[in-house]
């Protein structure tokens, strides 16, 4: 079947491309490329027709971060429903944390989990393998078979390489294959018993805090790892402002480092748990203002590469409860687009900029063949309306879990189409 | 007669009329307390349900006490906060209590918010017990009864709370409280036991006991809660005795008319020395019997206060 993506305004960051192109798909790969009305009458009566007037057209996004929680914890997400999540945000790839039951620290479980999404999902699923056997920190994960498998990095997320000498050796090891290590960082001898941010809020809540030094310090480890190892760290969710400072600084020393944000981080801070709000808690958490404004520099400077969204979903009798005993983590594929061009009217983002950091730069340091449009790319596409606005409603949400902040606000910008291989997985009803 | 809020959950939620209308109130209930029959009819046919997470003999006694007095059935349960899946305990305890339509419930745990959480699951008022680190209400309730029994005015008299306030309830209680009424509030601790920022809470902030004593109006000792703990923030007892223990030659240089508070339980020589503590200067003990005449008015007030307290 043939399709045409007409009178859209095409942005493609990494051809540089902005203006206004109809696209021809064939074989789930893009097949032409023609500025608006191009294509002959023939060609658009013998195609399926998407309108795209006054809508962008977009590589489908790729989100590094996600937990889709199969196998272990289906009660919480599925490969297929996150699938459907990931779609009905604009995502066309994302990349599953190894922390589900079993762990995915070896090649069986990869082959299972690349099989399961083959069956169930509906977009492309990547897989990041543990750092550690079991993720205990303490001995390397197959990581060279499971690189056969095709994970595209390493992680043992949530749960931080604590033990230096473990994630020396491992940035050593994953060197043979030229794949990041992904380090959630918190040094847990000073998060201990903490459930937010440590300030003012949780001063007056009540609550332990989890200091940004927790976080500071285990950047600042990595980073003095890098130079002898000469491997390669992501930071996932950076929140603290004083890390993004690390990361430039690091940056700026040629190290291999590179650097994601979930949108919450740039748009909420610690004030969101007043009240006990347990949809405002997770790790690492939400910080105050001044290092939102850090982070928005990081942003703006391309010190902080890819936005993520850390989608983590929890069932309500997992938050359902006191803040100090409620799981971590929120879901964030349903509403990372609006939050992010927040960032583009505020100005910290170019339009480029904000597409860029949700496709081909992700794409880059992943080593993903997506995130571009050209001819005969395969055709990974995202169709957004980013004036359009709207109030969320939680409970309609595709993901199987309902725990996101962000209930009841009105948010701007709505994915209408996700096209992925060229056949639609999702469509704006 | 009425209050600004439905729940009591914590201070911070009090305008300053709410405060002055319960200690108003309180003090007729207190009176009520010294007659040979010390009962009111005010909430004849009402249940007022203790449910305690945490061990509790002096709050909930009084609470029990204060219920009776006032006629109410008052019903204890004692529950256990031990288990990991706590919250999900205490949202089906709530349901299940409020199945049974209790008029008020009150509600201590050792997690920060419990009451707050409860709340959200109930129709009835519920006053916080006690929440883990974050309020106890109703002790600086009756800390500020206590100190306007002995002081013309609450507005600027000096406090000086000292002692585990970074777990303490009744230190954030009462800032709360009294900077609401107007009072000036420092903390002394050594730093391991004060809060990330505790200073933005409009408090000072000292290390030393001595030197901050000298312009207080009151002194508020802090339990060391040696079992709370994680990783000591002193190196021992002595030491922090040393340092914060309240005793008479600490007290040398203060005003003559200082009061001496503590919620209790008192660790004897820890935080407070023994002849300090049953001196002149120590209110402990009145600061119980106004427990029970707080307890009663807020409980008086927040079933609407329809009846005459004393008819």
């Amino acid at each position: 079947m043939k399709r045409i993506i007409k009178n859209g305004r095409v942005i493609d960051p990494a051809n540089n491309v902005d203006g206004l192109y109809d696209l021809l798909i064939e074989k789930g790969k893009i097949s032409a490329i023609e500025p608006k009305g191009g294509f002959t009458p023939e060609q658009y009566e013998k195609s399926t027709c998407i309108e795209a007037e006054n809508r962008i057209v977009a590589p489908g996004f790729i989100d590094m971060h996600v937990h889709f929680r199969e196998p272990g914890f289906e009660y919480k997400e599925t490969i297929e429903t996150g699938c459907r999540s990931a779609a009905a945000g604009g995502f066309t790839s994302v990349a599953v944390m190894p922390n589900t039951d079993p762990v995915i620290d070896n090649r069986s479980v990869v082959e299972w989990i690349n099989s399961r999404s083959k069956e169930t999902g509906s977009v492309n699923v990547y897989i990041i393998g543990a750092i550690t056997r079991g993720l205990k920190g303490e001995q390397l994960s197959d990581m060279a078979d499971m690189h056969e498998g095709g994970v595209v990095g390493f992680s043992d997320d949530g749960r931080p390489v604590m033990d230096s000498g473990v994630m020396r050796r491992a940035l050593e090891y994953a060197k043979m294959f030229d794949l990041p290590l992904i380090q959630h960082s918190e040094m847990l001898d000073l998060t201990k018993g903490g459930s937010m941010n440590e300030g003012l809020v949780s001063t007056e809540m009540g609550l332990k805090g989890m200091p940004v030094a927790a976080e500071d310090i285990m950047v600042a480890r990595d980073i003095s790892l890098l130079e002898p190892t000469g491997g390669h760290v992501h930071v996932a969710h950076i929140s603290s402002g004083n890390s993004v400072d690390l990361v430039r600084e690091a940056k700026a020393k040629g190290l291999k480092i590179t650097s994601e944000v979930a949108p919450h981080h740039f748009i909420l801070t610690d004030d969101a748990v007043r009240g006990y709000n347990t949809d405002a808690k997770m790790s690492p958490p939400l910080r105050t203002q001044n290092d939102v404004d850090r982070i928005k520099q990081g942003l703006a400077d391309d010190t902080i590469d890819i936005i993520a969204t850390d989608h983590a979903p929890h069932h309500e009798m997992d938050k359902a409860t006191t803040f100090d005993c409620a799981c971590f983590g929120i879901v964030g594929l349903e509403t990372a687009l609006p939050l992010t061009l927040n960032m583009v009217r505020e100005k910290v983002l170019s339009m480029n900029k904000a597409i860029e950091k949700l496709t081909s730069r992700p794409a880059e340091i992943f080593n993903l063949d997506r995130g571009a449009i050209g001819v005969g790319k395969v055709a990974d596409i995202t169709i957004f309306d980013p004036e359009r606005e709207y109030i969320l409603d939680k409970s309609k949400l595709n993901s199987l879990s309902k725990n996101t902040p962000f209930d009841g606000w009105t948010l701007k910008g709505k994915t209408t189409h996700t096209l992925v291989a060229g056949k639609p997985v999702y469509s704006e009803k | 007669m009425s209050l600004s809020v439905k729940h009591i959950l914590g201070a911070q939620d009090l305008s300053r009329e709410d405060i002055e209308t319960i200690l108003d109130s309180a003090l007729s209930f207190r009176e009520l307390s010294t007659r040979p029959i010390k009962k009111a009819p005010a909430l004849r046919g009402k249940t007022v349900i203790n449910l305690f997470f945490e061990p509790s003999t002096r709050t909930r006694t009084s609470f029990e006490i204060a219920g009776k007095r006032l006629s109410a059935d008052v019903i204890n349960i004692a529950g256990s906060s031990s288990s990991t899946v706590k919250g999900e305990n205490l949202i089906d305890s709530a349901r299940v209590l409020e199945a049974m339509n209790p008029d008020i419930l009150v509600v201590r745990h050792s997690s920060s918010g419990a009451a707050h959480l409860i709340s959200q699951h109930v129709d009835c008022p519920v006053i916080n017990a006690g929440d883990g680190a974050h309020e106890h209400p109703t002790q600086a309730l009756l800390d500020l009864m206590t100190l306007r029994d002995h002081k013309n005015s609450l507005d600027g008299l000096n406090v000086v709370i000292v002692g585990d306030i970074a777990n303490s309830r009744v230190a954030r209680s009462n800032i709360h409280a009294m900077k609401t009424m107007g009072m000036s509030v420092t903390v002394v601790a050594p730093p391991t036991l004060l809060p990330s920022k505790i200073e933005e809470m409009g408090v000072s902030v000292s290390y030393d006991l001595e030197a901050s004593l000298k312009t207080a109006d009151a002194v508020m000792m802090l339990r060391i809660q040696s079992e709370r703990q994680d990783r000591s923030p002193f190196p021992n007892l002595r030491e922090y005795a040393n340092l914060f223990c309240l005793t008479y030659d600490k007290l040398r240089g203060s005003k003559e008319d200082l009061l001496v508070i503590h919620p209790g339980p008192v660790n004897r020589g820890v935080e407070i020395a023994l002849d300090v503590m049953e001196g002149p200067r120590s209110v402990i003990l009145n600061q119980v019997t106004n427990g029970v005449a707080v307890r009663m008015a807020l409980m008086y007030l927040l079933l609407g206060g329809k009846d005459e307290a004393d008819n």
